[in-house]
């Protein structure tokens, strides 16, 4: 696969996590149409756009949960996710994703706690790193102890996301896409959500996409906009 | 717009009254206070928008007032509903048939919060409408068209209603939710986050239906934790923490000038404002501290908040704080 000159126009050694010419259909409805959207390190991307034009779908297939029916998905330059690549693993801890309903997201047998370290302990860390770095990040999102113990039905939807925030974080993502992450939080947990990404940004340099129907949100946090068209 | 929190000498024009409504649940080894000594007036054409965090009770609220809470939970206090064209009745002392016959649906309606789980399956979005629609008194002839009618006003394409619930997005299966509960037209609906899953015009587009039907005399309790769709179409906000109402006012007072400072804290959060999260955890509802339950997180606590602070009159509103941020003209 050779390096399409968009990448050189955004320089920085192509750094970024980028679709490149993506196309998506489910059935004969086509979502997606040669969609190219880049994210550099360090920029948080607003993504817009009305329901229906594909804004999930685009990020599910950056977060190489989607194969593109063409086009593929770029890291710093290097082709991961298109039709016909297949997926190193190692690589998908490279790029997180935050859903908007933490319920339909998260296993309900499972504790928060083994929520947040299961990508751990999937990667071979042993019991004890787990659960160490399960309750740093625990602390960071804002989740106390005895939440940590609960099953997902025993939370509010505003705790089961900080708990999926943590697990989003957990192998220190370079790039997290959050896919209206904050509509269904009230004001207070949605601002503390905003601030742990921020902050997990600024000492990483993550790149990060968001996807918001909030334009005050979209203002405040995102620092690139993209219109997403209809197809 | 209404411009004063109804007091009780308005209760007798009210289409609701609720007076100490309050919600337990029984757990193995613990109670969960939901609701907590609530009170409020809803009168005809009054749109009431309930918002706190998830968790804090709002939902139960509704639940409560429509009889659907499951067999663990007591309910104490009065919930007066006085239909336009019916007999008063008590809501929590009302049997299951009563309310099955005359209540829900008919005079109460409820858009449900998780319309995917509300809907059945099995039938398609034209058949659960046009059921709704002849158990309330349209004709076989009448229902299709008034199905289309609905449909349309809460922004649903017609050809979508021939679609079984497992078809729909999100947000269409809220939308169809929101048509059923206004096609018998009650006179009181309660919205329970009546937005989730739809874009901004979506969400505007049925605010501001929900806003029409005030202005043509229904009542409207809008379940959300969205405070812009709050201060777009509410009449009155109340805000709930740790199952207490601990601010109700007009709404751009409660916007312009919050007295409780949980309601600021909150106001504080938003993209637009600081957008600086309240500082702290909410309580646990089944561990409430004796005295009030935001003082934990609060900076203008002392030991005078060991006290619960009763909900009284400030302005045109109410509020539940010893150190109230604004001085409430006298009443």
């Amino acid at each position: 696969m050779t390096v399409t000159t968009d990448d050189t126009v955004h320089g920085a050694a192509a750094g970024g996590l980028a679709a490149r010419r993506v196309t998506v259909a489910y059935g004969r409805q086509r979502v997606l149409d040669r969609v190219d959207l880049h994210i550099a390190p360090g920029e948080t991307v607003g993504l817009r756009g009305l329901s229906g034009s594909g804004k999930s779908t685009l990020a599910r297939v950056l977060a190489l949960l989607h194969a593109p029916d063409s086009g593929h998905v770029t890291i710093d330059g290097h082709p991961v996710g298109g039709a016909r690549h297949r997926l190193p693993a190692a690589l998908r801890t490279r790029v997180a994703i935050l859903f908007q309903s933490p319920r339909s997201a998260t296993d309900p047998r499972l504790s928060l706690a083994d929520l947040i370290a299961e990508p751990l302990r999937a990667t071979g860390a042993s019991r004890d790193q787990a659960s160490a770095r399960t309750a740093d990040l625990a602390d960071l999102v804002g989740l106390t102890p005895d939440l940590l113990a609960r099953r997902p039905h025993a939370v509010s939807d505003g705790q089961l996301q900080r708990a999926c925030l943590a697990r989003a974080l957990v192998h220190r993502p370079d790039y997290l896409l959050c896919d209206e992450a904050t509509a269904m939080l009230d004001a207070s947990t949605q601002a503390h959500v905003a601030a742990v990404v921020t902050d997990y940004q600024r000492r990483s340099s993550a790149g990060v996409l968001l996807i918001t129907h909030d334009p005050a949100l979209m203002s405040r946090w995102a620092t690139r906009v993209v219109d997403l068209p209809t197809p | 717009m209404t411009t004063t929190v109804p007091t009780d000498t308005r209760r007798a024009h009210a289409l609701l009254g609720v007076d100490g409504l309050t919600v337990r649940f029984h757990l193995r080894g613990a109670v969960v206070h939901a609701v907590t000594d609530l009170s409020l007036t809803l009168h005809p054409g009054e749109l009431l928008a309930v918002v706190g965090e998830s968790g804090c009770g709002k939902s139960v609220l509704a639940h409560a007032l429509l009889g659907l809470l499951p067999r663990n939970a007591t309910v104490t206090g009065r919930a007066h509903l006085h239909p336009p064209d019916g007999h008063p009745v008590d809501l929590i002392d009302a049997g299951e048939r009563h309310l099955t016959r005359h209540v829900r649906g008919r005079a109460v309606g409820l858009v449900p919060q998780s319309p995917a789980t509300a809907l059945t399956p099995v039938r398609s979005g034209r058949r659960l409408l046009e059921e709704t629609l002849r158990a309330h008194g349209h004709t076989r002839r009448a229902a299709p068209a008034a199905a289309d009618r609905i449909a349309a006003d809460v922004g649903l394409d017609p050809g979508d209603l021939d679609r079984y619930p497992h078809e729909l997005s999100g947000g269409m299966a809220q939308r169809l939710a929101t048509a059923l509960a206004l096609a018998p037209d009650p006179p009181l609906l309660l919205a329970d986050e009546p937005t989730t899953g739809l874009d901004r015009p979506l969400v505007d587009h049925t605010l501001d239906l929900l806003r029409r039907r005030c202005d043509t005399g229904a009542a409207v309790l809008l379940i959300t934790h969205d405070l812009t769709a709050a201060r777009r179409v509410a009449d009155t906000v109340a805000v709930m923490y740790a199952s207490r109402i601990v601010e109700h006012r007009p709404t751009a007072a409660l916007f312009d000038a919050p007295a409780h400072p949980y309601t600021a804290g909150l106001l504080d959060a938003l993209p637009d404002r600081a957008f600086t999260p309240v500082p702290g955890h909410p309580p646990m509802l089944t561990d409430l501290p004796d005295g009030c339950a935001f003082a934990p997180r609060c900076p203008r606590a002392t030991d005078a908040c060991h006290i619960p602070p009763r909900l009284l009159p400030d302005g045109a509103g109410r509020v539940a704080c010893h150190h109230r941020l604004t001085p409430g003209a006298p009443a």
